[in-house]
Parts: structure tokens; sequence; C-alpha cells
């Protein structure tokens, strides 16, 4: 779950991290008055979107898709440029390089003073799958494309993995401080910030911190200009604040409900619906629809566990995407039975009175009862044997790749 | 031989009380496996029935594994105590007999309790964690067998196939297409696709590499990370076994994502594509379809004359 740059930066104040002072606002006249209040003669005005690359995107009209303005992140030296900047970003669509064409509509908005930057440097902790632990990376190259960096310049990136039983360790910060270049008072702000930061991280249950540019400023203190931070979705019980945080605005309203019914629905481009249980099938799936020339409309695993209803939840999810022209069903019982999956799919197909050709593939626990119960029915349902059976089937019926 | 669990292993279950945990240990009991009991802190000294038969409950896994002398453990604990109860198997195997296997169904354990309990396993080098997010470990046996897990038992059948995976019913598909050209399984792994788990698929391919009934293995991925080029990486050097593979996700979209850490750390996208190139030039024999596995398995066992 991914946060808000402002929301970011209030969650570092609260854990000792320095970050500049800085105003959310939702309108044009919230940021003048941001801009009143921080008393700074230069501020930053900038987008907030769940999508990074804010500094070099573009906004655009969200209706007639109008260029407005490049730059979803600008310096403002007056009150009027504040206003006019704060205009051309509230309300329009940001496109970056993350957010993909579609880009991301503005509703908020990070009013923030302005700061003396001596050096910019680039900051991420996450949890390593190699090492099992948390990783903290850190960089001279702030500030810029650090993907770049990391490629072309990989001795550039300092790396430290903390020990979890240990902790992180007074060596490891002043090794990784020192790896860029920084001495006296600045290697002791930078440590300071260091031990808050991974000590947020831990009791937040972070998936991953990133600062980029964490910032020397003239008077050798080590301030976050930036914040990406994302939660672990598998720790919400224990961080009822989490729903505060969410802004639903940025997840997608057909996925937000299916994972209310317990399904993962993701949509994609194509025109063959899928319904399967197990996220690795259903990616093998998607992946034989268009190994034999179809292309799959969505991703959509029912998890280990549905019942009837969830099945006809499935169905009607899929059927909201006018591109389906057809549906494959995938499914492998385990714990989930052939004959419960058969039964839902009739109830569904008849409650929805579906007109798509539909493919059943069923396989594992109590196929056969699943397969009779299929078979007896009057409704027009294809059954295959396997996978590749059944893509086969829904691709020739929806009239091959087009 | 198998790997680390026999056909006869004797196995309690963690949760054994609870919905899920009751229903797998029955399907379990049903199979064949030695279920010895379980553990549900609050319920020490009661019983449970499983297939009309009854069944021990301890506090505590230190207790239950003296009592038993039990090889392994599966558990089924909700996701905010499954940590703590691998953490406490692993106790109790390493302080009571110095080694055991845990495996953990559950699905949804927050990352950092993770990174703890792994830390606390390896730290106890008898003991093996599997999982978790995993369907388990299923051992065939000629009658029954050893299953530790949520895999449906009928569609095994004991033989000499290896199979290793990061996802539960991709598994199950390897396993059916293994019998589609009459073959049966040694050992079936699923490792489970969380970012922080325990064995990896380079500790199942050595083990598979090691034992003497394992003639051939199946290696499944999925898109994310880089455990499968590592693991190719490794095999070319170390299996001498023929290993048939399949990576799931070559059609996934690139993720939405927020920030660059990810992609600088794993040095690679993770890509299904990069994968099978990995896989490739390991020597490894790729299906584009995992309807195929069992053909190109066929190949594979052919080409080395063991059919």
């Amino acid at each position: 779950m991914n946060i808000h740059e402002y929301q970011g930066k209030s969650l570092l104040r609260e854990n000792n991290v320095a970050v500049l002072d800085g105003v959310h606002c939702t309108s044009v006249e919230q940021a003048l008055s941001a801009y009143d209040s921080l008393g700074s003669k230069v501020v930053a005005v900038k987008s907030q979107i769940h999508a990074g690359g804010r500094g070099k995107g573009t906004l655009y009209h969200p209706d007639s898709r109008e260029h407005v303005m490049d730059g979803g992140v600008k310096i403002a030296f007056s009150r009027d440029e504040v206003e006019s900047y704060a205009n051309n970003i509230l309300g329009n669509i940001l496109v970056t390089i993350q957010t993909g064409e579609e880009g991301k509509l503005v509703n908020n908005l990070y009013v923030e003073a302005g700061c003396d930057i001596a050096h910019e440097y680039y900051l991420a902790l996450l949890v390593d799958r190699d090492n099992k632990s948390v990783l903290i990376m850190a960089s001279t190259e702030g500030g810029m494309d650090i993907e770049d960096v990391a490629h072309n310049t990989p001795e550039l990136i300092h790396k430290v993995v903390v020990d979890s039983n240990a902790g992180l360790l007074g060596f490891q910060k002043r090794d990784l401080g020192m790896a860029l270049g920084l001495q006296g008072a600045a290697l002791k702000s930078f440590g300071k910030m260091l031990s808050n930061m991974y000590s947020m991280f831990i009791k937040e249950d972070c998936a991953m911190v990133e600062i980029n540019p964490l910032v020397r400023t003239g008077s050798d203190e080590i301030v976050a200009l930036d914040s990406k931070i994302s939660f672990d979705e598998n720790a919400e019980f224990r961080h009822k604040n989490w729903d505060d945080l969410r802004d639903l605005s940025e997840e997608e309203d057909v996925e937000i409900r299916a994972k209310e019914t317990g399904l993962s629905y993701v949509k994609l481009d194509g025109n063959i619906g899928c319904l399967v249980n197990g996220a690795g099938l259903a990616m093998a799936t998607m992946d034989v629809i268009k190994l034999y020339g179809g292309e799959p409309a969505n991703f959509l695993d029912v998890g280990g566990g549905a019942d009837e209803e969830q099945v006809k939840t499935a169905f009607s999810i899929i059927l909201e995407d006018p591109n389906v022209k057809g549906i494959l069903v995938n499914i492998f019982g385990g714990i989930m039975r052939c004959d419960i999956i058969a039964r839902g799919v009739i109830a569904a197909t008849e409650a929805l009175s579906l007109e798509v050709p539909l493919v059943v593939r069923l396989a594992g626990t109590n196929v056969d009862e699943g397969k009779k119960i299929l078979a007896a029915s009057t409704l027009n349902i294809h059954a295959a044997d396997d996978l590749a059976e059944g893509a086969q089937k829904i691709v020739a019926l929806i009239g091959g790749d087009e | 031989m198998a790997i680390w669990i026999e056909e006869d292993a004797k196995v309690l279950v963690q949760g054994i009380t609870g919905k899920q945990g009751m229903f797998h240990a029955d399907k379990m009991v049903e199979y064949g496996t030695k279920i010895v009991g379980g553990c549900t802190p609050g319920k020490g000294g009661q019983t449970v029935e499983l297939q009309g038969k009854s069944f021990p409950v301890w506090h505590g896994m230190t207790e239950a594994i003296e009592a038993t002398d039990a090889d392994a453990t599966v558990i089924y604990v909700p996701p905010p105590f499954a940590a703590e109860a691998i953490m406490e198997a692993a106790d109790a195997f390493d302080s009571v007999k110095g080694e055991g296997v845990i495996v953990c169904i559950t699905e949804g354990i927050p990352t950092l309790d993770m990174v703890k309990a792994v830390a606390y396993v390896e730290n106890r080098p008898g003991v093996r964690l599997i999982g978790p997010n995993c369907p388990g470990i299923i051992t065939p046996g000629e009658t029954g067998g050893a299953k530790i897990g949520i895999m449906p038992g009928h569609i095994h059948a004991k033989g000499r196939i290896g199979i290793v995976s990061k996802s539960g019913t991709l598994t199950y598909e390897a396993v059916a297409q293994t019998m589609s050209i009459d073959e049966g399984q040694s050992t079936c792994i699923g490792i489970g696709g969380d970012p922080v788990n325990g064995t990896g698929f380079i500790d199942c391919l050595a083990a598979f590499q090691a034992d003497p009934q394992t003639e051939a293995i199946i290696m499944i991925g999925e898109i994310g990370g880089n455990a499968e080029q590592e693991a190719a990486a490794w095999a070319a050097e170390n299996v001498t076994k023929p290993i048939v593979g399949f990576v799931a996700g070559a059609t996934a979209p690139p993720g939405k994502r927020m920030g660059h850490a990810g992609a600088i750390i794993s040095g690679g996208k993770g890509t299904a594509e990069e994968k099978f190139e990995a896989f490739r030039a390991a020597g490894i024999a790729c299906a584009m379809d995992p309807s195929e596995l069992g053909k190109v398995l066929l190949e594979s066992l052919k080409a080395v004359g063991l059919r």
C-alpha cells in the first residue's frame, strides 16, 4: 500500500527524521495561505500522486487532454507563481514515466518551504529477498535517475544489510555515511537520521522507504526532501491508522470491489476473460491464451476456497469489461471442489444471462462430478480437459486474434 | 528415499483445533499421513477426531515433540500468530531432537515477521522451514504416503520425478503432467512465492540431485526477483539429472510501482523472458505451456535413456 509524499513526511517528522516545513492543500486558496504561513520566499509546489517521475512529468486537461504544463513539481519564487502552478496542477492529469499513458488525476498538493542544498544523496530501505533482511542503499548521486546510476556506475551504490537480531549497528551507519563522503556534524546527523528511519521502517511495517533526494544543507544537517513510502499490506491488521492514509482514488474501483469479496483482479487490454484459482496458474492461463493467439482481458484469482457466490461475483466483474468476448474458466481443485465450481458457473451463467462463449476446464478434487454437472446443463458451456485445449477452444470461439 | 520427508514421517499439526487446521488434518489422515497429534495453546489435553480416530492436543510444541518424537509439523495458524508458531516449532525441534521440518501453509504473514522467523530458523541448522504461503510438501508412497499441506493427495503417485514450484496450483498442474506420461513423483515441494521464505529452489535442487529415488526434476518459477536465475546457474554446475522448467507470468503487465529501489536491488527486472533465458542457458528444457510439461519431460527422459 502506497501513501503520498505529504503523508510520508508527516510520518518521518513524527519519527524525528528532519523534513522541511510544508502544508497539504486541496485547493488554490489553501496553497496561497500555505505560502503565506510558511514564511519562505521560495517554495516547492508538488503534485501528490502515487508514482515517481513527477518532476519530469507533464500535466494535461482531464477532458480535452490539452497540454497544461511541463513538470509536476515546481519551484515558485512568488505568491503569483504559487497561484499559477497550483491552478495548473490541481484537477489536471499528471503523466509520468511510472503512471502509464493514462496518467493520474491530481487532487492533492504539497507546498513546502525552500532549503539551502549543499549536496543531494539517494537513500532507500527495503526488504531484500536474497538476504532475507532489511537492506539500506545509499548513493552520492541523489536527484538523478538512480536506476541509470545502478546500471552504469554500480560502485556508487552503497549497501548495508541489517541483521534482524542485532538491529542497525553504529559501525554500519558510520561506514555508510563515510561512503557518502560525510564527516563531522553531517556524519553525526546522518547516523541519527538513519537510526530513526530504520526504527520507523520496522515499527510501521514498511515495505519500502525511498528518499530521493536526501540532502545535506549548508549547515550540515541531513534532511529528507522527498519521500516515497509503501507499507506491507499483510501487516494491516496491526495498523488501524492505515485506513486514514489509504487514498482510494489511486486504486481501481473494480479492483477494490474484487478485493472486498476475496478475489484478486487486475484489468488488462485483451478480450478473453479468465477465472482461475491460484495466482501462478492464473498467470500461466494468461500466458497460454496469448501463446495460442488470444489476448487475456484480465488476471483473476478466486483464491483457494471460493464458493458459489464468489464465482458469481467473479463472473460479473469480468463481464463489466465491455471488451470481453469470451471467458475461460481454469480450475485445478485442491481445497476447492470442482462440483462446487461447476454449480457456481451454472448459477452465474443463468443469473447473468451470459451471452459470450464460455470454456471451462476442471481438474483435481471431484473433477468427475464437476464435469457431469456441466454436461447435464442445457447451457452453452464448452468443456476442456487441459489448459492448452481450453485456450485453443476459447480463441477459436471468439474468432481468433483480432 | 525421498527428500526431507519419508513416506512414514510422523507429523504434528499446529492450529489443529481451528477450522482450517482440522479440515486439512483430516484430509492428511485420509491420505495416509502419519499424524501424531497437534498443538493449540490453551487446548492442551483435549483430543481431536479425524477420520473416526482420536488425536491428542498439546499446549506447546516442546511437549508435543517430546511425547511423539515427531519428524515434522505443519502450521495452519492465522497470519498474526504464524511467525511465532514457526519460531516455537524451530526452538522445540532444535532443543528436543536437533532436527525437524516445519511446513507453514499460512498466507498473509507480515514480511518483517518472516525476516525475524527465517533468521531464527537459520540459527538452528538442523531445522528446515518450507513456505510460508505454500501448498506444502508431499512424498507419495506405494499406499498412502506423507502429504503435509493442502494439495489434493489423490492426483499423486510414487515415482522418480522431483517437483519444486513457487506456485500452488501450478504444482498440481505439474503433477498431473507427470501422470499423463505415466511417471510418478519422489517428492513435490511448494516453496511459496512470498518475498521472504524458508527453503529455496537451490536447496530443493541439491536435495533432488542427492536423492537416489529422484531421476529428473520439474522446476516451476514465477516472475519477480531472481531466485530462478540463481537456481539455474547453480544447476548448470551442480545438477546432472535432467530438469524441465516453466515460468509463469510472461504476459503479466509491468507492475504499477512507486520508486526504483526494487529494480536496483534485483539487478534485473525479474521478467519471465529473463528467467526462461537463464533456464535455457543452464541446459534446462523449457515448456512454454504448462500443458506441455509432460511432453517436454518425456523427451528429456528419452534423451538420457530413462525411457
